[in-house]
Formats: structure tokens, sequence, C-alpha cells
């Protein structure tokens, strides 16, 4: 008997504090197969945000700093610029990197640094209670919008990847999502590429990645991904938005 | 014989992996486990180690043997 997927090295053996069908807990994992099959566990410096994944710092074997909110690429910009030879990634959730951490995101496109960015999109504030987000879908109920998010007064949904595909200095956007072991293999790939890009030197890589918050959505974990399938892929379609490598 | 063992003290019984197991070969466990979730056990039979459970499993407590 042969053990097909072994633990990845780069991940701590300890339980997750992750509510029950929480996606965190697969893109943990996938972050941390991809260290480990490009072997920069030793020379990695991870960001955790502030969110859920606050704790992240204690999953990931590898080196790892707890910034504050929306300040990853801030952190990131200055870890990479002083110590070129590490591989630095920043882990942020959508309130974190699409609400208050905005100017930061959009500056580290622009300067295009050369890191990568894992931003987690569940539509909702998680740690703090299930409150309205930028990337709240129209319609959808959260706390600070009870009726259902409208347009009118809080305007659209922020789409990411296609803001900052306008931005020359972002060089590879994508957006997957893990609703699916297929989505799971997609994504996997897609985080592999970003930190591949950081190895040659490409610059500015993101990959957003459509996620579940059951206990915020108020749904258990399976019609979770069901509602990301019918409902988030629509808004946030899944796909490439640029992937340029080099020079331009 | 393909086969996954269930880690009881890791499964927080989400049972998304039920829903990706193209086989239907993993069911709920009738006893608790001792973080106070009904986990996920394997039936028994069919296992065909596709890997789809432990690949959606947000907590890794799958592991498939083959």
């Amino acid at each position: 008997m042969q053990l097909l997927n072994k633990r990845p090295e780069s991940l701590v053996d300890m339980k997750m504090h992750y509510c029950p069908g929480c996606s965190h807990g697969i893109v943990h994992r996938l972050i941390a197969e991809v260290m480990d099959e490009l072997d920069i566990r030793n020379r990695t410096i991870g960001i955790a945000p502030v969110g859920c994944s606050v704790f992240a710092d204690k999953y990931f074997n590898c080196d790892m700093i707890q910034g504050p909110h929306g300040r990853g690429p801030a952190i990131a910009t200055g870890l990479k610029r002083t110590t070129p030879g590490a591989i630095v990634f920043s882990y942020q959730g959508d309130g974190d990197l699409s609400s208050i951490g905005m100017a930061e995101i959009v500056h580290t496109a622009i300067r295009s640094e050369n890191i990568t960015v894992i931003f987690i999109n569940n539509a909702i504030y998680g740690m703090t209670g299930g409150q309205m987000a930028p990337t709240t879908l129209i319609g959808q109920k959260a706390t600070t919008c009870v009726y259902g998010r409208d347009p009118k007064l809080t305007g659209n949904p922020i789409k990411m990847c296609e803001l900052l595909a306008t931005i020359k200095g972002a060089k590879y956007l994508e957006r997957t999502s893990v609703h699916t072991a297929p989505n799971v293999i997609k994504t996997k790939n897609a985080i592999k590429k970003a930190f591949k890009n950081q190895i040659d030197n490409v610059g500015f890589s993101m990959v957003e990645i459509l996620s579940t918050c059951p206990t915020n959505w108020k749904i258990d974990p399976v019609k979770s991904l069901k509602y990301v399938n019918d409902n988030m892929i629509k808004v946030f379609p899944l796909g490439v938005y640029k992937d340029s490598k080099g020079g331009e | 014989m393909p086969e996954i063992k269930v880690d009881d003290s890791k499964c927080k019984g989400c049972y998304i992996c039920i829903e990706a197991c193209p086989k239907k070969c993993i069911e709920i466990s009738k006893e608790f486990s001792k973080s106070g979730y009904y986990p996920v056990k394997y039936t028994g039979a069919d296992c065909i180690a596709c890997q789809q459970c432990s690949r959606i499993c947000p907590d890794l407590a799958i592991d498939v043997y083959k």
C-alpha cells in the first residue's frame, strides 16, 4: 500500500482553526505543495494578512511575517528589495486586499515588484463576522446589508483581476476557483506559475482564488460550492487576465 | 485495492468530499469524533484512488492509498 497524497513538508502537521468547508485549507495545501515542488521552502518568506488567515504563520513551515491590515504588498516590497534572494509571497483576503489594502496592491502592481500575491476572494468579511466586502455580490446578504447588497447605495463588486490588468506593471493575473477537484488542480498550476514568475524575475504576479465562507454565507459547505459555481463565477469569470513574460 | 483513511481528529464534517467522490464511496460516520463532529468514513468498497476527495478536503484529513 502506497500513500498517494503525502502531506507537504511545507505545511506543519496540525489541525487548522478554519471553519468546516472553508477554502483556506485547500489553498494553504496548494501553496505548500508548490513550495515543495519548486524546492524553495528554505528561502521563502510569507506574509500573513489580517483576517481569518491571520494565523497562517502557524501552518506554513517557512519564514512568515504577520502584517498590518492590507499592508502585505508593502511589507513584501521592502522584503524583496532588501533580500532579493528570498521568495516573497503575500497571502491576502478580499477585505484585506481589495478594501483597506487597495492602495498598496495597486501601487505594488504599478512598480511591478517581483512578488507573488495570493488573493482569496470569498465575497465577505470572514473573521469580523460577515460584513459586506467590496467584492460582495449584488443581492448577497451580509450583516451590514441585511436586505442584500444594493448597487445604488454601495456600488458594484470590485473585480481585482480586471482592474489590475489595466496596469502595465502587473505581469501575471489569473482568477481560479477551488469549488471542484479539477479546479483545485488548475489553481495549483496558477500558483505554481506565479511562484515561477518570481524565480524568473518576471514581475508582479497575482492569483485570485474564488473561495467559500459557509459560516458567514449561512449555508452548508456543499451548498456553498454550488453558490460559487452558480453565482460567483458569473460575476467573477475565471481565466487568465494577463500573462506577459519579461520585457513589456 | 485502493482505499482511503480518514483522520478523525482533523475531519470537521463539511462533507464536500462526499460530493466530490465520483464513486460515492464516502459516507457520514454514525459516531462522534473527539472534536464533536460526525466525521466521514470509507464505505469499504469501490475506491479507485482518484484522489478527488483528498484534493478538495480543506483539512488534509484524507489519506489515499493504492
